[in-house]
């Protein structure tokens, strides 16, 4: 090995040092960069009709995003209602039953790996088994969508938590008589409640900030949401069909639907892992 | 845990079959991308055959559909994000290791996860109206400037195009390989660190020397996985890439991704051959991610059994 005086060693650490200490105020001043201009130019653009008027064609002042944000919030049910469950119960089978089994092992991997495939092939699948066949865009194709992007993030999430639970518990429960599904829904998910409404609130939360998978299911509407039979408007499609749009009021919108939409996926993101923290320090 | 007894409650029964079920779909939803992306993109892979991965040609009104340019600008954005983000990574989880305090570590550490919290749409929105006009206006000139032979750095800096959208991506897949590469650091027994310490060697010298061999292949693991976010990247990637079936050898200039194209082109495709051709674009880019991500996670598997611990 080549010798190297001791000075020279020391200046090629303090330079090691102060590079990745820079690559570090690096990654957190692009952080507080995005922020900033998020919020300045999002801020400018909400007011009380942006939450309570329809959008106006360009050039009409007064307009606001009521029926984007409606649908978002509707989509977003939708997506919850059956992803939640579904993933919920396929978490309980990888924990509960399916620890050394063959399907267990093949869900765990075939999960990851759709965790993995990008979300807008997501939605051209959902668009070829639901938009085809009815013919029609609708809130519901984008709803399948985005629970198909939940169903493994939470099916994954909850098998971690439900196996944190000890045996021991399970065990009291079927000693006492308890058949299984008593014994995991009762007491086992109670012990495990903190964590898995962490990981569902998580999963939620990803979903909500989605626009690709949106882009060929919900589509997206002027229209105030009537029904989910029909193209439906939502605040991520909005913000891209607005931002690319000429007109600078309808750009200004896409700023307040982006403030929107980031501030209710940082906190719920941030809520969430306080609270886990908090239990993992408390266990 | 005990085994169920043969006889079995009914309910118990019922229980066990809907969890199997309810696992069972990410299976079936699986082959259901699997079959319908073959079933609807039949018509263009029978009308082009492999001719659709190497023709330029992407011409709806002569019914002319090649992937090439947006093979291209998928492989060429994820390279620029890579070779961004992989040498930043390394450095930041140094940094929140080695060289920071516990405390700043924890809240810098929380900070960059953060980025990987913000939607796609929102990169986009600071990518175009933000990002974009201060490239244009002085990153891309200064590299003009000192590099402007080589064809990478020709052309008119508009600050939209391939190298936007790889810095863009970059910064998104910049949380997931820090975070993989920071539980690798972290991995490596102090004993190990400390045996080097006490021979005097500097902080950098045992990273370079003892940490990083020791976790190369967890390291590897990190770089699988920001590839494989990074190849299906689609919203912010649509906002700042251009949007343009050409192949150009600049990097300024704009070009296309696999995702943008889909993002853009899908809904207004009104021809069965033209969706077929995005479908089969889609397609590509499935089987690309759906190899990587198979790839990643027996590699990191086998990296698990081999260390005994969980990434």
């Amino acid at each position: 090995m080549k010798r190297r005086s001791a000075q020279q060693r020391r200046v090629v650490n303090g330079a090691v040092t102060g590079v990745s200490t820079g690559a570090a105020v690096l990654g957190i001043a692009a952080l507080a960069w995005i922020l900033y201009a998020v919020i300045r130019r999002g801020a400018a653009a909400i007011n009380w009709t942006f939450f309570t008027e329809l959008p106006t064609p360009p050039g009409m002042a007064g307009g606001g995003l009521s029926n984007a944000l409606m649908g978002t919030l509707y989509i977003t049910g939708v997506a919850a209602a059956l992803g939640i469950p579904m993933g919920l119960l396929a978490g309980v089978y990888l924990s509960e039953f399916g620890q050394h089994s063959k399907l267990g092992s093949a869900v765990r991997f075939m999960s990851n790996v759709l965790m993995g495939v990008p979300s807008i092939i997501i939605g051209l699948f959902v668009y070829t088994i639901i938009v085809l066949p009815s013919g029609h865009f609708s809130g519901w194709a984008g709803g399948v969508s985005l629970a198909i992007i939940m169903l493994p993030v939470v099916a994954r999430t909850s098998e971690d938590m439900l196996r944190l639970v000890p045996d021991s518990l399970r065990e009291s429960a079927l000693a006492l008589g308890a058949p299984r599904w008593r014994t995991t829904l009762g007491v086992v998910f109670r012990a495990a409640k903190a964590g898995l409404i962490t990981g569902i609130v998580l999963a939620v939360a990803r979903v909500s900030g989605e626009t690709a998978p949106l882009l060929f299911t919900a589509l997206n509407s002027p229209y105030k949401v009537e029904s989910l039979n029909e193209p439906t408007a939502n605040l991520t499609v909005t913000i891209f069909n607005y931002a690319m749009s000429p007109y600078e009021d309808w750009q200004t919108l896409a700023w307040g639907a982006s403030l929107v939409i980031m501030a209710t996926v940082l906190l719920l993101t941030i809520l969430s892992r306080l609270a886990l923290r908090e239990k993992k320090t408390w266990s | 845990m005990t085994q169920p007894s043969p006889k079995q409650h009914l309910g118990d029964q019922a229980f066990r079959w809907v969890t199997a079920l309810s696992a069972a779909m990410v299976l079936l939803i699986v082959l259901g991308i699997c079959v319908e992306l073959f079933r609807n993109s039949a018509l263009s892979l029978s009308r082009f055959g492999l001719d659709f991965l190497t023709s330029q040609q992407w011409n709806p009104a002569k019914e002319q559909y090649g992937a090439a340019s947006s093979i291209y600008g998928t492989l060429v954005s994820t390279a620029i994000a890579l070779i961004i983000a992989v040498p930043l990574s390394v450095v930041i989880a140094l940094f929140l290791v080695e060289v920071a305090p516990p405390r700043l570590s924890k809240v810098v550490g929380q900070g960059i996860e953060l980025l990987a919290a913000i939607p796609s749409i929102i990169y986009g929105m600071w990518g175009l109206f933000v990002l974009a006009p201060v490239l244009s206006k002085h990153v891309q000139p200064a590299l003009a400037k000192a590099f402007g032979s080589l064809p990478l750095f020709q052309g008119p800096p508009m600050g939209i195009g391939m190298l936007t959208a790889g810095i863009i991506i970059a910064l998104m897949i910049l949380p997931f390989i820090t975070a993989v590469m920071r539980d690798v650091f972290q991995m490596v027994p102090s004993v190990v660190k400390e045996s080097a310490y006490g021979m005097g060697a500097t902080t950098w010298e045992v990273t370079r020397q003892v940490t990083i061999p020791y976790g190369i292949h967890g390291l590897a693991g990190a770089v699988f996985l920001g590839l494989g976010r990074a190849i299906g990247e689609t919203m912010a990637v649509t906002f700042v890439i251009g949007n343009k079936h050409h192949i150009s050898a600049s990097l300024f200039a704009p070009g296309n991704t696999i995702s943008s194209s889909l993002a853009n082109e899908f809904t207004e495709a009104a021809e069965p051959l033209y969706r077929s051709a995005l479908v089969e674009l889609g397609l590509v880019l499935f089987g690309l991610t759906f190899l990587l991500q198979i790839a990643a996670q027996l590699w990191l598997r086998r990296l698990k059994k081999k260390m005994a611990v969980t990434l």
